[in-house]
């Protein structure tokens, strides 16, 4: 592709300012957290005396950690489950040349154009025990006691405070995840599942057969981008819940913050964010891997 | 063609990397114009129009100075406060800034040296008596005083919807024992007994404190704080069950409420009482009640006679510009014009004890009489007590204390943080 020296030149030239700005601004301060992290760095002074692995094992110990771990675990499961299943369905409907596709479209994609930040004041509204849903529900003579995100229940870990987290998140990544499918549906050629239907093949047969399969790298690359979201959850749980009752709703990245920034532990603070990044990386490196082989093969 | 793309893109880079630049610019030197920059989060209401009295003072006085209002939004100053750490980590302090008096400002910042001593503000006009000694202790360290309080506010006080306690032949309760009987009795005519707000992760440390103090008594309270005290004693433990058994008369939704909307549920007699700082006295005036006629307020039961104070002070950061103008700014806040110009208006009680009473509402003044005859003790809750970094822990502790109510837990976890942190 690239045929001259010249070219060569140019392309370095162009990419040389990024590669600067991210080298320091994203790899610098990868290290400089890291280097935080094993520091004893507690109040507004830095403070980079060497004490090991003492903030992790702090932080592995402590039990806030250990509830914030489950409910990542938790949340990043069903989050992205409920963003599949449901934006496959709403794809596979669209694109069944539907009468105002083009508006239903539009519908579905529009909470994505809104900040988690919104979303989240939003569905603390929705989802308050007294004033929101609950109302809704009295009125049409429906059970309306919920707690939503102020429930303490917790079963088997499943804190059930984070639904709400869940159903705000979810209905804010439904729509992308359907607009990548969507995508993804109107590539299979039309003959194959024409043909496929002069085989006998029954609907059902043909999404578990045939589109699925065929959507498989969307499927990956959908959970790809709602997993490194739902790991790195904080603006949304933030502006809705903050930390909850028992630390039902906290989250790594909040406690990242709280531990930081009010409490002026900042070498805890940075082993927080250094165990966050390897969750993502966990999920990211293997992807990049796969599509870097892919690419070259 | 091709020539006009590589533009683009060199045009791009170099937007790409302005952040560096004002990344580097921000540890610049600022020249020492005639400034002075208050640091604060009073952005609105009340607290704003207090902070504006006192700059009209201070700009009629000393018309040369140009005075920046710098307000940081947010989070009950939770915002303010990172984006001042960021400041002075930076070498770039403003010339004075807003934070709570006692460890709030002591453990972060005194000690770490970022602080000079503002004793003299108080001794050279005369002024030391005019501070009860305990405040004094309060805003100390080792021998000198680090910031001058502006105002006080009570975090001790229970306030009680009037009209529920009447129609149901109550009295408001004076002791723990009373509490509890006054609380059954409201539960059982289906009234919450007592409001507690949750969103902001310390309000039912405000409750636990109150508890404490209740339980304890002033000597005992202010030990847990110096290491006198253990959390993990006899005495600690039957009040943190006192603690439990006070949340067990309190609505579910707490997760759902800060600490006004807890307030609101009384003013709407969802609930009965609700222990709060006097800034909801603010609130209730500023919904249109009337003291002693909607609600009414009373020490929090067993605590009379004790005064749980916190404390907006202002402080001299080290390597700033004008140190005097500064030194002008902390003259007008500790003097008695400056504090009644900004308390009526804020809603709170001035730090010093000649204040002028006609200035003063009903509830102010009360609060005012207490203030002066009352033992004083540091509120934990509000940063007077403990250093930051201790009273995040201790709300983690407390977040998890009321939902599994495992009291040993608890009183241990609060134990070895009072070994970590204690001085």
């Amino acid at each position: 592709m690239i045929r001259s020296r010249k070219e060569l030149t140019k392309a370095v030239l162009i990419v040389s300012p990024s590669i600067a700005a991210i080298t320091v601004f994203v790899y610098g301060f990868i290290l400089w957290s890291l280097r935080t992290s094993v520091s004893a760095w507690e109040g507004i002074r830095p403070n980079y005396t060497f004490v090991g692995l003492r903030n992790y094992a702090r932080l592995f110990r402590s039990s806030r950690f250990q509830i914030d771990l489950w409910n990542t675990a938790y949340f990043t499961v069903f989050f992205i489950a409920v963003c599949i299943v449901f934006g496959f369905l709403l794809a596979y409907l669209i694109n069944k040349q539907i009468r105002g596709e083009g508006f239903f479209r539009t519908v579905y994609m529009f909470p994505m154009a809104l900040s988690f930040i919104v979303t989240g004041v939003l569905w603390r509204w929705v989802l308050n025990p007294t004033a929101g849903v609950n109302v809704l529900l009295a009125g049409l003579g429906l059970p309306s006691s919920w707690g939503w995100y102020t429930d303490t229940t917790r079963i088997g870990g499943f804190h059930l405070a984070l639904i709400s987290i869940i159903a705000a998140a979810s209905w804010q990544f439904i729509g992308y995840t359907m607009a990548i499918y969507l995508a993804g549906l109107r590539s299979i050629p039309e003959q194959l599942l024409e043909s496929a239907r002069m085989d006998g093949a029954n609907e059902f047969t043909i999404i578990r057969r045939i589109i699925l399969p065929m959507l498989r790298p969307i499927t990956l690359s959908a959970m790809i981008v709602l997993g490194h979201i739902s790991l790195k959850i904080f603006d949304l749980v933030m502006a809705m819940t903050g930390r909850g009752p028992a630390f039902a709703t906290d989250f790594p990245g909040v406690f990242m913050f709280e531990t930081t920034f009010r409490g002026n532990r900042y070498g805890e603070g940075a082993a927080i964010s250094t165990v966050m990044l390897l969750m993502v990386a966990v999920v990211i490196v293997p992807y990049l891997a796969y599509t870097f082989r892919k690419e070259h093969s | 063609m091709r020539k006009r793309h590589l533009i683009l893109c060199m045009v791009i880079a170099v937007l790409m990397i302005m952040p560096a630049a004002v990344f580097a610019g921000g540890r610049a030197e600022r020249p020492a114009a005639n400034e002075l920059e208050i640091f604060s989060w009073w952005t609105a209401g009340g607290e704003a129009e207090g902070l504006q009295a006192l700059i009209d003072i201070y700009n009629e006085r000393y018309p040369e100075v140009n005075v920046i209002n710098a307000t940081v939004a947010g989070g009950a100053g939770a915002q303010a406060k990172a984006v001042l750490a960021s400041r002075m980590q930076g070498g770039n302090p403003p010339d004075s800034f807003q934070v709570h008096a006692g460890q709030g400002i002591i453990a972060t910042w005194v000690v770490e040296d970022f602080m000079e001593p503002v004793t003299f503000i108080l001794e050279d006009n005369g002024w030391m008596d005019d501070y009860p000694a305990d405040v004094i202790d309060i805003i100390s360290y080792q021998g000198e005083i680090y910031s001058i309080p502006v105002n006080i506010h009570r975090s001790n006080v229970m306030w009680y919807n009037r009209s529920l306690f009447a129609d149901n032949g109550l009295e408001p309760p004076a002791s723990m024992a009373e509490f509890f009987q006054v609380a059954e009795q409201l539960r059982a005519r289906g009234i919450t007994p007592l409001a507690v707000g949750g969103t902001d992760g310390w309000e039912q440390t405000h409750l636990l404190e109150s508890v404490l103090l209740a339980e304890l008594g002033a000597e005992a309270y202010r030990g847990l704080w110096t290491g006198a005290t253990a959390w993990n004693g006899t005495r600690a433990k039957a009040a943190l069950e006192s603690f439990l058994r006070v949340m067990e008369y309190t609505n579910p939704d707490r997760a759902a409420l800060t600490n006004i909307d807890a307030a609101q549920y009384v003013a709407e007699g969802r609930a009965a009482m609700t222990v709060m700082g006097d800034w909801v006295h603010g609130y209730y005036l500023s919904i249109g009640h009337t003291p002693n006629e909607e609600y009414g307020w009373v020490p929090f039961p067993g605590t009379a006679g004790n005064f749980l104070m916190l404390s907006d002070t202002f402080g001299l950061p080290k390597d700033v510009p004008n140190p005097q103008n500064v030194e002008r700014w902390l003259t007008l806040i500790a003097s008695r014009e400056g504090q009644d110009a900004f308390n009526p208006i804020k809603g709170s009680i001035p730090a010093r004890t000649d204040a002028d009473r006609s200035l003063y509402d009903a509830y102010l003044l009360s609060a005012m009489d207490d203030f002066g005859r009352d033992t004083i003790v540091p509120s934990v809750a509000h940063g007077a007590a403990a250093s930051e970094s201790w009273v995040t822990r201790i709300n983690d502790v407390v977040n998890i204390l009321v939902n599994n109510r495992n009291v040993d837990q608890a009183a241990n976890e609060f134990q070895s943080l009072a070994q970590q942190y204690a001085r």
